[in-house]
């Protein structure tokens, strides 16, 4: 089974060189930590920064450069800021090649669902809903299941949604899925994690065709 | 050169009514108009909507507007890091519009460049998309958003001129930008206000035709929400 960081771990193989990358809060966050050798990658962050570089050296943060989480961050070479509208041009535009974010339900058809649940405090979509309308590639980071043990790869979503038909691959503690027409393709097993433990973990119609590999960490 | 300059504080909310709508940039605590919020404060004026990313935290930004019950609604895409705003909501003292951030930034554009409504993918086939006219374009379905309308903006920008340019820093530039002329009137704050012709105009991030008022900061105290560091090696 996969920690949170293994999780992270794994999407990060799936950045190839060049990309813009947009990664939302929790375990996303992560995956700057594990990006592979050889190749370079920019993060955009949507409050107006692209080219997002680690946490500022103590005494160096600076209350008017921070990230969407409003963390105090530091800038690469090559770095740019902008407004919020640009920002969304960005996304909207298709020029951000990746997004990976949180969800608390992915449904077999790709629809997500992560920003609210009835009855209980609600904080606010903020980019995500423009973030999965827009994105040609998006990868959600989650666990298989929720705190109850229910499986969170559902056949149709049963929180309010944040976007529909949109998911391309979900990387969880269990397994690495791949969203198409017919369901969720099973691509990869977490390591120690038998085919068994990821049908009983899914609701959504799990498809399984030859043998499945376990996860390869270099 | 028009001149946009305005003493003080207190000469820039002039007109600012009770029941008005109000656009506040900023992201978070980053780049907010806090002078401005200071002086909305004081006037203590009332049943204001305001438009804004987010709603501050108990006891600064817009938070301080909260805790004195000044605003009647927020229209907003991230609010909840304040227990008061919370309280209000939940006993429905407090309306809140939510909205997803790029239509948010993009009705504000809209208003600035006289575009009375665009079509967003953002929010298609969900509640945000209720009652909204939807329409195909290329295979994929959009979503009718409309433009602000607002009364006063309150822009944050770090150097500005006595024609009102100015020049944003950081990401404190996120939503400033977009919100001058969006509204009726827009009310420029800086930390520096230099003499025109100081700035290079190619430096300029917004012309001052955009903005009706501005003045510097009497002082920014910039408090950072999520202080995040890393150790030295």
């Amino acid at each position: 089974m996969l920690d949170k960081n293994g999780i992270a771990r794994r999407i990060a193989k799936e950045l190839k060189d060049g990309y813009f990358v947009n990664l939302g809060i929790g375990i996303p966050t992560l995956v700057a930590n594990y990006i592979p050798e050889g190749i370079e990658v920019e993060f955009q962050s949507e409050n107006g920064v692209l080219g997002m570089g680690p946490f500022p050296y103590e005494g160096e943060e600076d209350a008017d450069i921070i990230n969407a989480g409003k963390q105090t961050i530091t800038t690469m070479p090559g770095a740019s800021f902008f407004d919020s509208a640009t920002s969304f041009n960005m996304i909207r535009g298709q020029h951000v090649d990746l997004t990976i974010l949180g969800a608390m339900e992915v449904s077999e058809s790709g629809d997500i669902a992560n920003w609210k649940i009835p009855g209980k405090m609600v904080k606010g979509m903020g980019g995500a809903m423009d973030l999965v309308a827009s994105a040609e590639n998006i990868i959600v980071a989650m666990m298989h299941t929720n705190k109850a043990g229910a499986s969170k790869l559902l056949k149709k979503c049963s929180l309010p949604l944040t976007g529909v038909h949109c998911v391309k691959k979900v990387v969880t503690n269990l397994a690495l899925l791949e969203i198409t027409d017919n369901g969720f393709v099973l691509l990869e097993r977490a390591p120690g994690i038998s085919v068994e433990d990821i049908k009983e973990a899914t609701e959504g119609n799990l498809i399984i065709k030859g043998e499945i590999p376990e996860m390869i960490f270099d | 050169m028009i001149r946009k300059t305005v003493s003080n504080v207190t000469e820039a909310l002039q007109g600012v009514k009770d029941n008005m709508t109000l656009m506040l940039g900023g992201f978070g605590l980053c780049g907010i108009p806090e002078n401005a919020i200071a002086q909305l404060v004081k006037l203590n004026i009332k049943g204001l909507t305001c438009i804004s990313n987010n709603a501050g935290v108990d006891d600064f930004g817009l938070g301080l507007l909260l805790q004195q019950r000044q605003i009647k609604k927020m229209v907003s895409s991230y609010v909840g890091e304040n227990d008061e705003f919370e309280r209000q909501m939940l006993s429905g003292e407090l309306d809140v519009e939510l909205i997803p951030q790029g239509t948010l930034a993009e009705r504000c554009k809209a208003a600035q460049g006289g575009f009375p409504a665009f079509y967003t993918p953002a929010g298609y086939g969900t509640e945000v998309a209720e009652g909204k006219e939807t329409r195909e374009f290329n295979g994929k379905m959009y979503v009718l958003e409309h433009a602000f309308e607002a009364d006063f903006a309150f822009v944050k920008a770090w150097k500005g001129d006595e024609a009102g340019n100015l020049i944003f820093k950081g990401t404190a530039r996120n939503f400033n930008p977009c919100m001058c002329g969006a509204a009726k009137i827009t009310v420029a704050e800086v930390e520096e206000l230099v003499p025109a012709g100081t700035l290079d105009p190619d430096h300029i991030h917004i012309p001052g035709i955009f903005v009706q008022r501005i003045f510097e900061g009497e002082q920014y105290e910039k408090r950072i929400e999520q202080r995040t560091v890393r150790k030295r090696e």
